[in-house]
């Protein structure tokens, strides 16, 4: 057997998703010319699917101060931050950081998907146990594979669940620490955060939230769902990304604990890696302090979700529970979802298709995900394309047929029906509860 | 300690519980079937299927136990295990 036939059953599934249409999986824009646009083979085309949430990367002071500072200290550092790679830059980020969180200790990584690794494998160690939301990120995961903690899932979103297994664990030693995330990449559902700060306290763990989709985006400063749930206190580790709401790339964690600036020399993910450009941490320290001075970003960014998610809604499709910047549509088959996505592509419209099993449920996704930066054109005509193909794959009813319908407008993926051949209309729960 | 009748109601009640899925496996599963090959679950599935013996037994089963688990049998002998310890 040669070393790569282990991968044929993928490798199969790859194969017959290209020859129904374009390569998902390798999209390759000619151009990607503003926040909202790119050029693909020569079309000008509308990006809903880049989690650009602010819609930051062309802003214009962000560019300036990158590109001042590749001139002034280089393209790169050439090294991790314990060997050669701390600029002064990279100590300013960390304390704009930490004040921006009104935190003691921040933390930069090289990405958002290393400081899972890093935070995960360290702070939690041989004898401790870590109780993992069941839908989170494969960060967090391959974060828990690679220390020495006990792993244990809670169903999604499950307070009720996330207690019966700490109270499991009994008396065992130990630290606990639960993780969680702000809004869920699939679906834009976010944590029931109050409720599982609650259990923390009832429990005496620790508490990680990752807020990679959630900062810049929620709470009224826009430090995520910490925030808006007002439990700051209640956190004692929150890990983010630059690569989205910021616009470049680069990962942080932010936090109180007295001793957490050990982790500089015990973390391997930090350790051994280069540190990131000084042009990405001054377009990213600019970007933060966007966040904070500029809020009416998260207000056109929250009123662009709701004209997507109401438009989509109205019209019957099936979405996540919430509103949120993640809007996702729920298909009923692998085979309609690629379908649906090539023929967006078709209209002008980008976004991300999601195949199980990698979303929660197991079901096909077609996901946009929505920007400060797009026009009430460009939102409208990404629902006019959405609505058209979805009538005529068949995922929702024409009009006449769903006046008839009886209101389905509104349907929540966590209450859903569906019809599923041979079985019935069965009902569809969102993952795990 | 634990006894041989523990582990074999157990596996009772796993086989059981596998014939009540909504698309259970055609041929009746033994304490050899090997629950992600020859069930027709996939990854999800099975994850809901362990949370469900998981109440039923009171128990939580870590990730890394779960990697090491392939037969019924195997899951019987580790949910055992736990109620034990
Ligand atoms: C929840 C979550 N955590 C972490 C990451 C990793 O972030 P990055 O792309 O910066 O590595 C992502 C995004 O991919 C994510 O969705």
């Amino acid at each position: 057997m040669a070393i790569l036939d282990k991968f044929k059953p993928q490798q199969a599934a790859y194969t017959a998703m290209k020859t129904t249409g374009r390569d998902p999986f390798s999209v390759c824009f000619d151009e990607v010319v503003t926040p909202s646009e790119a050029v693909l083979k020569g079309r000008r085309i509308i990006l809903l699917g880049t989690n650009n949430y602010l819609g930051l990367t062309f802003d214009r002071e962000c560019i300036q101060d990158a590109v001042a500072a590749v001139r002034q200290a280089g393209t790169g550092t050439t090294g991790s931050r314990i060997a050669n790679g701390t600029y002064g830059d990279h100590a300013q980020l960390e304390r704009r950081l930490a004040a921006f969180y009104g935190c003691r200790s921040a933390m930069v990584f090289s990405t958002g998907y290393q400081a899972n690794l890093g935070i995960l494998s360290t702070v939690a160690g041989r004898g401790d146990t870590i109780l993992i939301d069941a839908d989170s990120h494969a960060s967090i995961y391959d974060g828990c594979r690679l220390g020495g903690a006990e792993v244990i899932r809670f169903r999604h979103n499950d307070p009720d669940d996330l207690h019966r297994r700490l109270r499991r664990l009994g008396d065992a030693p130990g630290n606990r620490l639960i993780v969680v995330e702000g809004i869920y990449s699939m679906l834009g559902d976010t944590a029931p955060l109050t409720e599982i700060a609650a259990v923390k306290r009832e429990w005496g763990a620790s508490l990680l939230v990752d807020e990679a989709h959630s900062l810049g985006v929620l709470g009224e400063t826009g430090r995520g769902l910490t925030e808006e749930a007002g439990v700051m206190d209640d956190v004692d580790f929150i890990v983010g990304t630059f690569s989205k709401s910021l616009g470049a790339v680069g990962g942080f964690c932010v936090s109180n604990l007295p001793d957490f600036d050990v982790l500089r020399v015990v973390c391997r993910p930090y350790m051994f890696t280069a540190s990131l450009p000084s042009a990405v941490i001054a377009s990213v320290t600019r970007a933060l302090a966007h966040v904070h001075e500029r809020p009416e970003l998260r207000e056109r960014l929250s009123r662009n979700a709701h004209r997507l998610y109401r438009g989509l809604a109205a019209e019957g499709f099936v979405l996540g529970p919430r509103v949120s910047p993640i809007v996702s549509i729920r298909l009923p088959s692998s085979e309609v979802a690629i379908a649906f996505w090539n023929a967006l592509l078709d209209a002008g419209i980008y976004l991300n298709l999601a195949l199980p099993p990698a979303t929660p449920d197991n079901a096909p996704l077609l996901r946009s995900s929505v920007s400060a930066a797009h026009s009430d054109d460009q939102i409208d005509a990404a629902l006019e394309a959405m609505v058209g193909i979805g009538r005529s794959l068949g995922v929702i009813a024409a009009p006449a047929r769903r006046a008839r319908d009886d209101q389905r407008a509104g349907v929540r993926l966590g209450e859903a029906t569906w019809g599923q051949p041979g079985h019935g209309p069965a009902r569809v729960a969102v993952t795990g509860s | 300690m634990r006894t041989m009748s523990q582990k074999d109601e157990i596996v009772a009640v796993i086989i059981e519980m596998i014939g009540a899925l909504p698309q259970p496996p055609a041929q009746r599963a033994t304490p050899e079937t090997n629950i992600a090959r020859d069930l027709g679950l996939d990854s999800l599935a099975v994850m809901n299927l362990v949370m469900q013996l998981e109440d039923r037994f009171d128990v939580s089963m870590p990730m890394d136990r779960l990697a090491e688990v392939q037969t019924i049998d195997d899951l019987a002998v580790t949910i055992a295990d736990l109620q034990g310890g």
